[in-house]
């Protein structure tokens, strides 16, 4: 018997890349701004979506969305509301998404096609540590952190926020109530991401949505 | 919680690379993880047990070589060394470095097999 070393050096997630890849030059060619938001369950992404997507709506662009969730398609038909195409991915026990669930739902989506949209957003499975090891093409990916969760998270969960290209603080109309030290959450996104982009926001007063909004142009626009 | 489908990959991945080596054993298995590449050690060695299960990695061992976060400081013009991960900072000078060479890999190094095919 001999043995012997084999040198692989394969990526272990090398399908979910290439894939990701893929979709990333196919956004690109229909001129859609993806994004990813990515947060811990009862951040508040889909009030926050609801938002985006019925104020982008309203100013004329062409917006779509895909949800995901371990089951229900309670938030598709919450942000159907919208009057945007939603679709809702069950990834029935799977703890995030991946780039195969995208690509499957994009292909043979009714009355979409990546040609007919400015943005389409992906509202990933309420998860903080998952998600961030899956690319799905995507060419913003969004760190949710709401005003109840602690001004530690980005320390607790820091492979998210650093991965982050833009990160998004939500319900900071209850800032006050639930005690948030604004300055020791952003000094801490901060340590974990220097120089990140930082929404405050709040999806029941509009607060921080518009400059929110200005941002997305802006990066469609690039 | 993905170890499980970070462990199937790798038996999958490894499995297929049996291909050119008929009837081959797998001894070892070796990865590559970066400190923030979000898997947790412990968690794959107990996935990668059942995962290999009746497969040819069945009874091998999985060897994780962690990676430190190396971040590149502008500052200073070098790349430097983190000790953790909850600040990303250059520990020279200081300075935040939002730029990173090494932390975020999860790369199958390399497998050492046992030969099937060629008995002394």
């Amino acid at each position: 018997m001999t043995t012997r070393i084999v040198e692989l050096r394969r990526g272990i997630l090398k399908k979910n890349d290439e894939l990701a890849a893929g979709l990333r030059a196919s956004y690109a060619a229909a001129g859609v701004l993806v994004l990813n938001l990515v947060s811990s369950p009862g951040t508040g992404k889909t009030a926050f979506l609801e938002w985006t997507l019925r104020e982008l709506k309203a100013r004329g662009a062409r917006v779509a969305a895909l949800v995901g969730d371990l089951e229900t398609d309670n938030d598709a038909r919450r942000l159907a509301a919208s009057g945007a195409p939603v679709r809702q991915i069950n990834t029935h026990g799977i703890c995030h998404l991946d780039a195969e669930m995208i690509a499957r739902h994009l292909d043979g989506w009714e009355g979409v096609a990546l040609g007919g949209l400015d943005y389409l957003f992906i509202e990933n499975v309420g998860n903080l540590v998952c998600p961030s090891s899956y690319d799905l093409g995507e060419k913003i990916r969004v760190a949710l952190l709401s005003v109840t969760e602690g001004e530690d998270k980005p320390l607790k969960y820091p492979t998210l926020f650093n991965s982050a290209d833009a990160a998004v603080i939500t319900k900071i109309d209850i800032a006050e109530a639930c005690s948030f030290d604004r300055a020791l959450a952003l000094k801490n996104i901060n340590e974990i991401r220097p120089g990140i982009r930082i929404f405050e926001t709040s999806a029941k007063t509009g607060a921080g949505m518009e400059e929110w909004l200005r941002y997305l142009e802006a990066e469609r626009a690039k | 919680m993905h170890e499980l489908s970070i462990v199937t990959s790798i038996v999958e991945t490894v499995t297929e690379s049996l291909n050119a080596y008929p009837g081959a054993r797998v001894l070892e298995v070796r990865l590559r993880v970066g400190a923030l590449a979000s898997v947790i050690p412990e968690s794959l060695e107990f996935c990668y047990g059942i995962a290999s299960e009746g497969t040819p990695l069945e009874g091998s061992r999985l060897v994780v070589n962690l990676l430190p976060v190396v971040v590149h400081c502008a500052a200073c013009g070098q790349d430097a060394e983190l000790e953790g991960v909850q600040s990303f900072r250059c520990p020279r000078c200081g300075e935040p470095c939002s730029e990173m060479r090494q932390g975020r890999e999860l790369e199958i190094d390399s497998i050492e097999i046992e030969d099937g095919e060629e008995k002394s």
